[in-house]
């Protein structure tokens, strides 16, 4: 009976063009709005890495005070002074850990016909290439005696190794930043998680992909200073020594937990540790200490944009008014024909059958409403820059998931609109319909 | 084949309760070529949409083919509407959209035919009723008397045991309602049953049977001197 009343329900959307265009606009529009703001929604809200954003954490330690802290709601800094990150690092709590922040680096090529350049780059500790799931085509990260010995050794990515090695296994070779030579240990497959997780204070979640790591330990060791913010509550002094021994922080940190007892743990260690710092006398509060896992943090750092979701809240209930419009024009139609629902009944049509019949008749209006709303979504998706900054516009794809996506909402968007009329259309009495005539 | 007994069809506002049928009892055997025929607004076409399942009744009995159908639901009803009754409107009822075999083919639809056995059963009831050549034409290209056989093949392709004519000729002309008249009696002589509601004493006499219907109630016709004299002029008025 599908394919039966399929082709009752597109004869009579052929019977009156104006009124079925009409639906179809209502359906397109409204899916097309929805459907271009949640691209730029589903972008910047996914999750970067499912299989560990459980056990990856931020830990946040307050080491600026009440004062500082009370402009920001009681919270401690986004960032990690080099002291308490280096002491974190020490102390090994977590399965696994990784101080980090972007360097700026510049790559000096062998080829003398190229010119130096510069690419997107993070000292990191060895933890942090299984920490992330960073995946790799040829050979790996350093090892952690390579953090403790400072090593000249360098993970690169793919596209920085089709530049420099024309894309062959350049594992031991050698690569040259900011004049010095270092070991290639490892070359990244494609790694581009977005958002940004591992560094959403200074990119906001949203950045080109990163191209080299080397160890946290030699860019330290190099007086190599941080590419992002670095943010201070008083004068750091002068110097070097004085910027990493000051109460600045610029530092990122993460930390692998597999268990929330491990997490738990975690909090207690991190207040722990603020007493300790406390009955030193380096903090005059009491211990302030925030944990939070990817998704927690990323929602913190607020990389959702405000207008992302501001407009699919607006989309969605424009969404809603084509829909109470598409109710309208449906009652109208399904209506029309209570004389041949009339008849339908008296030939043996129960009220499923005519549910059936009229919900197909606007499940086969709403994937026409799909089609129109691809092409205008296609369309939405290229105007997305007008709207969004160019970082988050291009984030913005029609993929397959949101064209099957499209198609879904607006048909079963259509068919919940259609309920009512159909169970109106349902409840024709054929006995009166049929003395009417 | 349809009994009714002392049933009863109230229609209630909020201020007024009006009886359509009230203690209306009736029987139709297997076979009869019943006409119904009463004054407007007797409660005619309520027994017929009553007796075609489209209408629940307040209270009585009725049993069609031997089934109680008070308490069926409404695909209980619906699928012996479909399998045992063939309707018969005054107004054709057609769907426009359609074209001939088209509509024929709606209530095998709801039977869950399949293809070629819809096929041949849509043919055969057009042939039987002379339309085989109009099949693809729609409802709109027919004259009112091909509409009404049209109908009248849509309710004979289901085979049904029952058949319901409400005012089949009412809105023909003298011909045309002929015509239809002489193929129900045909299919009568094939075995039918059928039920016609009518306001036409000379249909009413080609029918084997009469039931007259005033206020809701089956009336003795024996007792009736105006039933005797227009049955009398409807004969000596006949052709035949």
């Amino acid at each position: 009976m599908f394919a039966y009343y399929l082709q009752l329900g597109l004869r009579s959307l052929r019977k009156n063009p104006l009124l079925t265009a009409l639906m179809v606009m209502a359906i397109g529009f409204g899916v097309a709005a929805s459907m271009t703001t949640y691209s730029v929604f589903r972008a910047t809200s996914n999750n970067p890495i499912p299989n560990k954003s459980s056990r990856l954490y931020v830990p946040q330690i307050d080491n600026w005070g009440p004062e500082d802290a009370a402009e920001n709601k009681g919270e401690p800094p986004s960032a990690m002074s080099y002291t308490d990150a280096i002491n974190l690092m020490r102390d090994k709590r977590g399965k696994r850990q990784t101080a980090l922040y972007p360097i700026g680096l510049s790559i000096v090529p062998d080829d003398v016909n190229m010119l130096p350049f510069r690419e997107n780059s993070y000292g990191v500790y060895a933890d942090a290439f299984a920490m992330f799931d960073i995946p790799f085509i040829y050979g790996g990260g350093w090892n952690a005696a390579d953090d403790d010995a400072h090593s000249a050794v360098a993970v690169i990515g793919r596209e920085l190794n089709d530049k420099l090695f024309r894309g062959a296994n350049s594992v031991g070779r050698e690569i040259n930043l900011n004049g010095r030579s270092y070991r290639i240990t490892g070359v990244m497959d494609k790694w581009h998680p977005e958002p940004l997780f591992f560094d959403a204070v200074n990119t906001n979640g949203f950045d080109d992909p990163t191209e080299v790591f080397v160890p946290f330990t030699r860019a330290v060791e190099l007086k190599i200073s941080t590419n992002g913010n670095n943010n201070c509550n008083r004068d750091a002094g002068n110097g070097w020594d004085a910027w990493i021994h000051s109460e600045c922080v610029w530092t990122g940190f993460w930390v692998e937990l597999p268990t929330t007892a491990d997490a738990d743990a975690y909090r207690q260690y991190l207040n722990g540790y603020s007493a300790e710092q406390q009955r030193a006398g380096r903090f005059k509060w009491a211990p302030n200490t925030r944990l939070r896992n990817v998704m927690e943090w990323l929602d913190y750092q607020k990389v959702v944009p405000q207008e992302a979701k501001v407009s699919l809240l607006v989309s969605l209930g424009f969404l809603l008014i084509c829909l109470v419009n598409t109710v309208g024009l449906l009652l109208a139609k399904f209506l029309k024909r209570s004389a041949e629902i009339g008849v339908r009944r008296a030939l043996g049509a129960s009220r499923k059958e005519i549910y059936l019949q009229f919900l197909i008749e606007a499940g086969s209006i709403g994937l026409a409403g799909g089609v129109l709303g691809l092409l205008l979504t296609g369309l939405g998706v290229l105007g997305v820059s007008l709207v969004f900054e160019p970082d988050i516009a291009k984030l913005a794809t029609l993929d397959m998931s949101l064209m099957a996506l499209t198609l879904l909402v607006a048909i079963l968007a259509t068919v919940l609109a259609a309920f009512y009329p159909t169970w109106r259309a349902a409840q024709v009495q054929p006995a009166w319909q049929l003395k009417s005539n | 084949m349809l009994k009714m007994t002392h049933l009863s069809k109230v229609y209630r506002t909020e201020v007024v309760e009006t009886y359509a049928l009230r203690d209306f009892n009736i029987n139709v055997n297997e076979g009869e070529f019943v006409a119904v025929t009463g004054p407007s607004g007797s409660g005619k076409t309520t027994f017929l949409t009553i007796a075609g399942l489209l209408e629940t009744f307040t209270g009585g009995q009725y049993h069609l083919d031997g089934v109680e159908v008070s308490n069926l639901n409404d695909n209980e009803r619906s699928k012996i509407r479909n399998e045992k009754i063939g309707f018969i409107f005054q107004a054709f009822n057609l769907i426009p959209d359609l074209n001939v075999y088209d509509n024929v083919e709606v209530p095998l639809r709801y039977r869950g035919m399949k293809g070629p056995e819809r096929k041949d059963r849509i043919m055969n009831a057009l042939e039987r009723v002379g339309l085989a050549s109009r099949a693809k034409h729609y409802p709109a290209e027919l004259s009112g008397g091909q509409q009404q056989r049209v109908a009248i093949a849509r309710a004979l392709a289901g085979s049904p045991r029952l058949l319901l004519a409400d005012e089949p000729t009412g809105n023909l002309d003298t011909q045309m309602a002929r015509g239809v008249m002489e193929l129900l009696e045909e299919i009568h002589r094939e075995g039918a049953t059928i039920v016609m509601v009518t306001h036409d004493p000379e249909l009413a006499a080609r029918a084997q049977r009469n039931v007259h219907i005033i206020d809701g109630q089956v009336v003795d016709l024996a007792e009736d001197p105006r039933f005797h004299q227009a049955v009398h002029a409807a004969r000596a008025n006949s052709p035949a």
